[in-house]
C-alpha cells in the first residue's frame, strides 16, 4: 500500500480510515447490517450453523473494525518514513521483495509497528459503542470490561465497577510501560545519534 | 567491459536524453545539481524506468523499450553507492556487507566478509551498527557491501558530498585505490570538478539532461568546445567573439583583439580563459597584454580574485569584464589598486568555442 500511488489511493485510504472518524455506534450499525441474521455474512455463517451476532465473535469483529484504522495509519506512517535509498540498496544487492520486506522494511518499521499495536490494543480494550450494538452484554459471554463498568455503575455496584477500573488501569499501564521500555532499549542499541 | 546507454526519460523540468557508449573503465559524470546525472544512475540501476531506449552493460541487456525488456533490479549485477550510503541501520557492519551474499555457503560468506573487512580497513568494527561508526567508515562499509556482490558496473552517486574537506581528500585517494582493483566498470557522478578530474580519466559533462561533452579529461578541461562545458569545468571568463584572421579574434564586449594559439572556427563563437591563467605583468607593450582597472576584489584564505575592466575606470563594483585569480603574494605586489595594472592573456590558455 505504501508503494501504491494509483488514482484509487485516496479512496482506499479513506475507506480504511473511516471507522476512526465515525461514531462507534455507526460502525456498530454497519457491522450489524453485515453480520446480523439478515446480513450477507450472517446468512452465510448460518449455513454452517454458526451464529455470529451477539456472540464473542461479534465482540472481536467490532474491536478489529474499530481499531484497524489506528493500526493501519500508524504502521503506514512507519513504512513511509523509511529512507527509500535503503530499500533501493537492498534491491541492488540482489534481494527478493520478500527478503527486502522481512529483513529491511519490517525491522526498520518495528518501533512504529509496536506503537501501532499498543494503540490498537488500547482502543480495543476500551471499545464500547460498537461492541454493545453487535455483541450485547451477556455476562460471562460477551460482556467486555468497559460495558461491565457501565452496567455496574448504572446498577449502583460501585465496588464491582472499581475492581474493573483497577484492572483496566493495570493492563493499560503495563502495555505502555513495556512499549516505552522496548523502544528506548532499541534506540540505545541502534538508532542512537552517531557518526 | 563495454557499456552502452541511449535513453530518454521525461522529467519535470527537462527531458533526460542521454547517449553514452564507452569501453573505458571509469567514467566521471560531471554536472550541476539537477542536471539529471543522478537520474541516469537510477535508470541504469533499474530504480527508475526510462521512457524509451536501451541500456546494455557487459553484453547484458538491462533495458530495451522496443523488445520490452526491463530486467528487475536484483538481476542487474550493479553496485550502487548512495549519497547517504543507505546502510541498513538494523544490521551490524558485517551483516551489512554479507547482505548480498546469500548464494554463498555459511563458511564462504564468513570468509568473504572477513576478506572485505580487511581490504576496506574495517577490522574490529564487525559488531558495530552504522550509527556507531564515522562517516568515512560508513562509506567504506557501503563500498564493501556494493563490491561484495561482484557487480558488472559500480554506480557512485556523489559519494563524497557528505564528508568534510579533509576527510574528502583522504577518501578520494582511498577510492582511487579501490577502483584500481575493481574489475568492472564505474560511473562516478559528481558536481565537483576537482573530484571528477582526480578520479576519472574520462569525463562526460552533463547539462539539462544531455551529455554536453564526453572525452579525455585534459582535453575537456583545457579546450572545452562549448560554453556549458567551459562553465561546468570551472571557466569564469567567457565572451562572444568574432574571427579577424586565422589566429586573431575581436571581443566586442571587452573592446580588445586577442591572438590565440588555435585555429579559429567558425567565424563567430565564444572565447574563454580561466581566471587562474591570467597573469599580472609589469608593462602592457607586448601582444595580448592589456591595461585594466580593478573594479572589485574578494579574498579567499589563500587566493584572491580580482574583477577587472578593460578600457576605462569602472563606475561601480559590478562594472567589470572578467575575473582573474592569484595567490596572496602576487596580489600584494600590486601597490595601488586604484591605478590601472597590466595583464597578459597567454595565447596557449585562450580557447575558442563554437557554441
Amino acid at each position: 500500500m505504501s508503494n501504491y500511488n494509483g488514482k484509487w489511493k485516496g479512496v482506499i485510504d479513506s475507506i480504511l480510515t473511516l471507522p476512526l472518524v465515525l461514531p462507534p455506534t455507526v460502525a456498530g450499525f454497519g457491522i450489524l447490517l453485515l453480520i446480523g441474521k439478515r446480513g450477507p455474512i450472517g446468512q452465510f455463517s448460518s449455513l454452517f450453523g454458526v451464529n455470529i451476532i451477539f456472540s464473542w465473535y461479534a465482540a472481536v469483529i467490532a474491536a478489529i473494525v474499530v481499531a484497524f484504522p489506528l493500526m493501519y495509519k500508524t504502521t503506514m506512517g512507519a513504512f513511509e518514513q523509511i529512507d527509500t535509498n535503503i530499500i533501493s540498496a537492498a534491491r541492488t544487492l540482489g534481494a527478493s521483495e520478500w527478503k527486502v520486506f522481512w529483513q529491511v522494511v519490517v525491522p526498520l518499521a518495528r518501533p512504529g509497528i509496536a506503537a501501532a499495536t499498543a494503540l490498537s490494543f488500547a482502543r480495543c480494550l476500551g471499545e464500547f459503542g460498537a461492541t454493545l450494538m453487535v455483541a450485547g452484554s451477556i455476562p460471562g459471554k460477551t460482556e467486555t470490561i468497559p460495558i461491565a463498568i457501565y452496567f455496574a455503575t448504572q446498577g449502583g455496584q460501585m465496588d464491582v465497577a472499581m475492581i474493573w477500573v483497577a484492572i483496566i488501569f493495570a493492563i493499560s499501564l503495563t502495555v505502555l510501560v513495556i512499549n516505552n521500555y522496548w523502544n528506548s532499549y532499541k534506540k540505545k542499541g541502534r538508532y542512537g545519534v552517531g557518526g | 567491459m563495454d557499456f552502452f546507454v541511449d535513453i530518454k526519460k521525461k522529467l519535470y523540468e527537462f527531458e533526460l536524453d542521454v547517449k553514452l557508449d564507452s569501453k573505458r573503465d571509469v567514467i566521471g559524470i560531471l554536472g550541476a545539481s539537477g542536471s539529471g546525472k543522478s537520474m541516469l544512475l537510477r535508470c541504469i540501476a533499474g530504480l527508475v524506468k526510462p521512457d524509451e531506449g536501451q541500456i546494455i552493460v557487459n553484453g547484458k541487456i538491462y533495458f530495451d523499450a522496443e523488445k520490452k525488456i526491463n530486467l528487475p533490479i536484483r538481476d542487474r549485477k550493479i553496485g550502487f553507492l548512495f549519497q547517504n550510503y543507505a546502510l541498513f541501520p538494523n544490521m551490524t557492519v558485517s551483516e551489512n556487507i554479507a547482505f548480498g551474499l546469500d548464494e554463498l555457503s555459511k563458511e564462504d560468506k564468513k570468509y568473504k566478509v572477513a576478506e572485505l573487512m580487511e581490504k576496506y580497513n574495517l577490522d574490529g568494527l564487525e559488531k558495530r551498527y552504522p550509527t556507531q561508526i564515522s562517516g568515512g567508515q560508513q562509506q567504506r562499509v557501503a563500498l564493501a557491501r556494493a563490491v561484495a556482490v561482484k557487480p558488472d558496473i559500480l554506480l557512485l552517486d556523489e559519494p563524497f558530498s557528505a564528508l568534510d574537506v579533509h576527510l574528502r581528500n583522504h577518501m578520494m585517494r582511498e577510492m582511487a585505490e579501490s577502483l584500481k582493483d575493481f574489475q568492472g566498470m564505474t560511473l562516478f557522478v559528481t558536481h565537483n570538478r576537482d573530484e571528477a578530474y582526480q578520479l576519472c580519466e574520462n569525463i562526460a559533462v552533463f547539462n539539462a539532461g544531455k551529455v554536453e561533452a564526453f572525452g579525455e579529461k585534459n582535453e575537456l578541461f583545457q579546450r572545452p568546445f562549448s560554453r556549458e562545458t567551459a562553465k561546468i569545468t570551472g571557466c569564469k571568463n567567457i565572451a562572444k567573439s568574432i574571427r579577424l584572421s586565422e589566429n586573431v579574434v575581436e571581443v566586442p564586449e571587452w573592446g580588445i583583439k586577442l591572438r590565440l594559439n588555435m585555429k579559429i572556427e567558425p567565424e563567430e563563437g565564444y572565447l574563454g580563459i580561466r581566471a587562474n591563467h591570467i597573469k599580472v605583468v609589469a608593462d602592457c607593450a607586448k601582444e595580448n597584454c592589456f591595461k585594466v582597472w580593478i573594479a572589485d576584489e574578494t579574498d579567499g584564505p589563500f587566493r584572491t580574485s580580482l574583477y577587472l575592466k578593460f578600457g576605462s575606470r569602472p563606475q561601480k563594483l559590478d562594472d567589470f569584464h572578467f575575473q582573474c585569480e592569484m595567490s596572496r603574494e602576487e596580489r600584494n605586489e600590486i601597490k595601488d589598486p586604484s591605478e590601472p595594472i597590466c595583464v597578459y592573456l597567454n595565447p596557449n590558455h585562450l580557447f575558442f568555442m563554437k557554441k
